[in-house]
């Protein structure tokens, strides 16, 4: 590993942003990460959300975590954002750049792209 | 798979659902070999469960009646000429030492070995989906070696910050994309 002094001045930055940072929560972004969704390339997806959503700042209101087979293996990799007061949004056939474009338009500025979801898709 | 790091990914989401606290990934290379242990300390498998779990129509799911995390991990090394083998002890069997280890081994000259790929990713993905368990990943090839081991890395977080924000996994990535720098010269 590399010098774990490194990580103590990491520490000492960050120990009090993260109060701050416990945050809202009030978008649950949640990437399927059983064996469909990784053969089908949900990896790279779910490091899109955790990248674009600590660099566009949204991680007072977003978070993001995995989750086992939804049991759609079909439309893998599959993305579900779920929002206090609104229905459930599925994402299906996700990739990265997909990604950053849910985050741009869905996360960030509230427009859901219809055409990735799974009603564009069946 | 098209890596052999999305079968680590997959194959440590089982002792992550087995309830292990402590789980060790181990990759051992020559110039010829890759042999890959995954050791837990988590609920373990019946004598039953052991002999089923290659079979891709045998899982413990309830969602549907197929599993081929094990399987294709089993053909990954068979297809190279290599092995595939798994023990387990439950809690009632073992108190004291319960858990699963799962053993592959693959010869890496053979045409269809599958490269290990973007291991830090899978390193990383792990930690952040299970921040609360103690990884220990260890790659050696030869002389090198590289290891992350988040007992340590929480013991200097101390309470105040989180193993999986996003600055500490960025640390723990940059670590070891140090040291895979030099790994394989």
């Amino acid at each position: 590993m590399k010098s774990l002094a490194e990580l103590q001045a990491i520490k000492d930055k960050m120990k009090d942003k993260v109060v701050l940072r416990e945050g809202t929560g009030e978008i649950r972004v949640v990437v399927g990460m059983a064996t469909c969704g990784i053969a089908a390339g949900a990896r790279p997806v779910l490091n899109a959300f955790v990248e674009g959503v600590n660099k566009e700042n949204l991680s007072d209101k977003v978070t993001v975590s995995q989750t086992g087979c939804i049991g759609i293996c079909q439309y893998e990799p599959v993305v579900e954002v779920f929002e206090a007061g609104k229905e459930k949004v599925t994402y299906v056939k996700m990739n990265a750049e997909k990604a950053a474009q849910v985050i741009e338009s869905h996360l960030k500025n509230g427009n859901v792209i219809e055409k990735y979801t799974i009603g564009a898709n069946q | 798979m098209k890596e052999l790091s999305l079968n680590i990914l997959d194959i440590a989401g089982n002792s992550v659902k087995a309830g292990a606290t402590k789980v060790g990934i181990t990759i051992t290379e020559t110039d010829e070999t890759l042999s890959l242990v995954f050791r837990d300390n988590g609920c373990g498998m019946t004598k039953e469960q052991v002999e089923n779990v290659t079979d891709p129509f045998f899982t413990t799911r309830t969602t549907r009646n197929v599993g081929l995390g094990i399987p294709f991990l089993k053909l990954a090394a068979e297809q190279t000429g290599g092995s595939f083998s798994i023990e387990s002890a439950t809690k009632e069997e073992n108190p004291g030492n319960h858990g699963t280890t799962t053993t592959a081994f693959f010869y890496k000259n053979n045409i269809d070995f599958t490269p290990l790929g973007d291991v830090i990713s899978t390193v990383t993905t792990l930690i952040m989906g299970s921040p609360g368990i103690d990884w220990v990943f260890t790659h050696t090839y030869g002389e090198k070696e590289t290891r992350i081991d988040t007992s340590e890395i929480r013991a200097v977080l101390g309470d105040d910050v989180p193993l999986d924000s996003y600055e500490v996994i960025e640390w723990i990535k940059s670590s070891l994309e140090e040291e895979y720098d030099s790994f394989y010269k």
